[in-house]
């Protein structure tokens, strides 16, 4: 983990305003980039890439991603590495896809857009991404063949079964419901909007106050009262002005008026309607906080990372490295089933392509995002916002009209080049690597 | 990272001299995958036309991912297009990228490849009418044999036109037992390794009894006659379209019978003109030339055809007169060949 660990020395020597303030410097740079990232496109793009409406669109495009990313720090944590996760979502996106529109409806007659269809569907989905990862993950842990290799051949093997389920056919479109965990089909509105986003912030604040009680009464040195408040602050800001920036992205008047037809009603003049959140990068947002608490709060989270720093150690201090083994890459198996779920429902369709080179922007957000190939190290968080950065440099490129193979020599140099500047700072902090 | 940022901006800005924002309209064009040689093409008729009628050009590349396709449109959208040119990568899941069209009110125009919508406007070749005439000069090369058809892309509406055109011309040599097919194949992605992998194995599962191929474009054709070719059998009746440069070499050289030419350029030009009238605010069935028409899975839809040209060892000139291609290139190796290789 990248924190600065607090030194239990009585007196501390003058900190520095990000000491004081315990944030994550690298965090902070990675932001600091981003939004110098941001704000370039920005500008290039006569004010268009920051428009609500962008904004909106780049969460959308990058949950599929980011999904999966958090799933991969596990995994590179443990110094493995899962080539195969392109091709499990293929499979689990075909099985889902024909579970709804071919078996529930016809041969279960439970007909087109029955309200249970969907739920089974993603149940089955999810079964058999994560029995895939698992399978996997007893070939690395218990048969000791390198996982480069296990999933390398699931890159080739899982991608085609659901070719071979589907006949190469895109299959679609899917259950109505189904489609609501898409993005744009599936937004929570403005009020509800605003309503998570206050629970949430209620939720951090609270989180942050526990924290610090607990810290003064186990005798930890806390931070000063005053910074504590800077970082409720920015947390509150952060929470807000998402919610804001996506409700303040209007649904087309078109469409609204579709909607009010649809209901034999007419639209009232000059209506406005704000998305809000919508419902994929809601999941992507439960998965992030699941995820961090597994790593930070539980027994398999700290074993994962003890076992990444060193495995020898952590094998003989009596952790079952091969089962932990076994659940990281269930879990991640779970949740490229789960990306599959919001890739198809955004597709409305299952196509035979989706997922296609998903390894590869998966692995590079992880590694954007500071997680460490040689193991040990890693957040969820970094992921995010390394898949994060990728999609914005994909679509600020595609907005500015740089030509394609240009925009992929930049996210390649961009992949070393974080690296390389994560490697120089750890140096100076001297940090392991 | 504030280093990195910093020079992929520096490439970003080395770019945007290309994009222009001044003109009042904007055409945004979403291509499928641009690494194919033809599509470099279109996109200048397109340009040419566009220019003409004094339209901006701002260009996507899904890389052959309909994921991506998806975003791009989005973020052609987001750029402020009034009418989109669409070269879909997946006909069924570009869905929900003309569904977000028709939300801002920006017409689509189905480049080439049909989408099921009927809010699109289709314009492309007359496939169908490519199939019969892909069948007409195989049959009428060898009316009597064992034919194979070379199907392309499962995921293209387009193979299955040309599907069906070629089964109209040969269907009587079927009924009176003249013609026999011996072997059906689609080829996944039009890509003609698995063309010629599919014909590898259909000679050796029929001993090599197989007199004529009907192949539904130059890149299977290509792949036809080299697994042909491999068995010695190069000669035989193939057929083939676009007017891929090495399948008009083929024609001039005698391994392939026919490429139906579909000028690309008359294609993009029109395109460009048919989005500048749509963006002046004409309704897709005000456009000269339009028709309704009915996919053949019952969407109705506006629909513009333009009228492709076979092109044999008969009229090999045309080719070179209308400036597609070189007479170097085209009779590269043909030694007393048909004219004007002769």
């Amino acid at each position: 983990m990248t924190e600065t660990t607090s030194q239990p020395i009585p007196s501390q020597p003058k900190r520095s305003l990000f000491q004081q303030l315990e944030l994550d410097v690298r965090l902070l740079g990675m932001i600091g980039a981003f939004v110098i990232l941001c704000i370039g496109f920005n500008i290039l793009t006569d004010g268009r890439f920051l428009s609500p409406r962008n904004l909106f669109n780049l969460t959308i495009q990058t949950v599929s991603v980011a999904i999966m990313a958090t799933g991969m720090v596990f995994v590179i944590v443990m110094r493995h590495i899962d080539l195969s996760v392109g091709g499990i979502l293929a499979v689990s996106s075909a099985v889902m896809a024909l579970v709804q529109t071919k078996f529930l409806p016809t041969y279960l007659g439970l007909g087109f857009d029955n309200p249970l269809t969907w739920v089974i569907a993603i149940a089955i989905g999810l079964s058999v991404g994560t029995l895939i990862g698992a399978f996997q993950g007893w070939l690395i842990g218990y048969q000791s063949v390198p996982a480069f290799i296990v999933t390398l051949g699931g890159f080739l093997i899982w991608r085609n079964y659901g070719w071979l389920f589907t006949s190469g056919q895109t299959i679609g479109p899917l259950d109505k419901n189904f489609l609501v965990l898409g993005g744009v089909s599936g937004t929570m509105g403005e009020a509800t909007s605003w309503a998570i986003g206050i629970v949430a912030v209620a939720v951090s604040l609270w989180a942050l106050t526990t924290s610090r009680r607990g810290r003064i009464q186990h005798g930890f040195p806390a931070k000063p009262a005053w910074a504590e408040g800077v970082v409720m602050g920015l947390v509150t800001c952060a929470i807000l002005g998402f919610v804001w920036i996506l409700n303040s992205y209007d649904v087309p008047t078109r469409k609204l008026e579709r909607i009010f037809e649809a209901k034999g009603e007419v639209m009232p003049e000059g209506l406005e309607v704000g998305y809000g959140l919508p419902i994929s990068v809601l999941i992507l947002i439960v998965t992030a906080i699941v995820m961090t608490l597994v790593a930070r709060r539980t027994r398999l989270g700290r074993y994962i990372f003890a076992t990444g720093g060193n495995p020898d150690a952590a094998e003989l201090s009596g952790i079952n490295t091969r089962l932990l083994t076994v659940k990281v890459f269930a879990i991640m198996g779970f949740l490229c089933a789960l990306s599959a779920v919001v890739a198809s429902a955004r597709l409305q369709n299952h196509t035979n392509d989706i997922g296609t080179l998903d390894e590869l922007r998966v692995i590079a957000a992880a590694v954007i995002g500071g997680t460490a190939l040689a193991g040990g190290a890693g957040t969820i968080y970094g992921a995010i916002l390394g898949a994060l950065v990728m999609q914005s440099l994909q679509s600020g490129m595609a907005m500015v009209g740089v030509d394609a193979p240009l925009q992929n020599i930049v996210v390649g140099s961009v992949l070393v080049l974080a690296v390389w500047l994560d490697i120089q700072y750890r140096k100076r902090m001297g940090a392991k690597l | 990272m504030k280093f990195l940022s910093g020079i992929s901006l520096a490439a970003v800005v080395a770019m945007a001299g290309s994009a222009a924002f001044a003109a009042d309209l904007t055409v945004g064009v979403s291509w499928s995958n641009f690494q194919e040689e033809r599509w470099k093409t279109d996109e200048a008729a397109i340009k040419g036309a566009l220019e003409a009628g004094g339209a901006d050009y701002i260009s996507a590349d899904a890389q052959s991912s309909s994921s991506k396709q998806l975003s791009d449109i989005e973020n052609l959208i987001a750029q402020g297009v009034d009418v989109l040119i669409v070269l879909a990568q997946d006909t069924q899941a570009i869905g929900p990228a003309i569904q977000a069209a028709a939300d801002e009110g920006i017409p689509v125009i189905a480049y080439d490849r049909l989408i099921e919508d009927s809010r699109a406007f289709y314009l492309t070749f007359d496939n169908v009418e490519v199939g019969r005439m892909q069948a007409r000069a195989v049959f009428e090369a060898l009316p009597a044999g064992n034919y194979v058809m070379i199907k392309g892309s499962p995921t293209d509406p387009n193979a299955d036109f040309l599907r069906g055109g070629q089964q109209e011309i040969i269907q009587a040599g079927i009924d009176s037992g003249d013609i026999k097919i011996v072997a059906e194949a689609y080829t996944d992605g039009w890509l003609p390794a698995n063309a010629q992998r599919n014909m590898e194995q259909i000679l050796t599962a029929n001993d090599n009894k197989v007199d004529a191929v009907i192949a539904s474009n130059d890149g299977t054709a290509g792949g036809v006659v080299a697994a042909l070719t491999a068995q010695g059998m190069e000669g035989l009746p193939v057929s083939g379209q676009d007017g891929d440069h090495a399948a008009l070499n083929r024609v001039a050289l005698g391994t392939q019978t026919v490429s139906v030419w579909k000028d690309a350029r008359d294609l993009g030009k029109t395109a460009g003109e048919v989005a500048v009238a749509l963006a002046g605010g004409a309704a897709l069935a005000d456009v000269a030339g339009s028709a309704d028409w009915t996919s053949p899975a019952g969407t109705s839809m506006t629909s513009m055809f333009l009228a492709p040209v076979p092109v044999t060892a008969a009229n090999l000139s045309v080719v070179v007169d209308a400036g597609w291609i070189s007479k170097d290139k085209l009779c590269q190796g043909v030694t007393n060949g048909p004219a004007p290789c002769n």
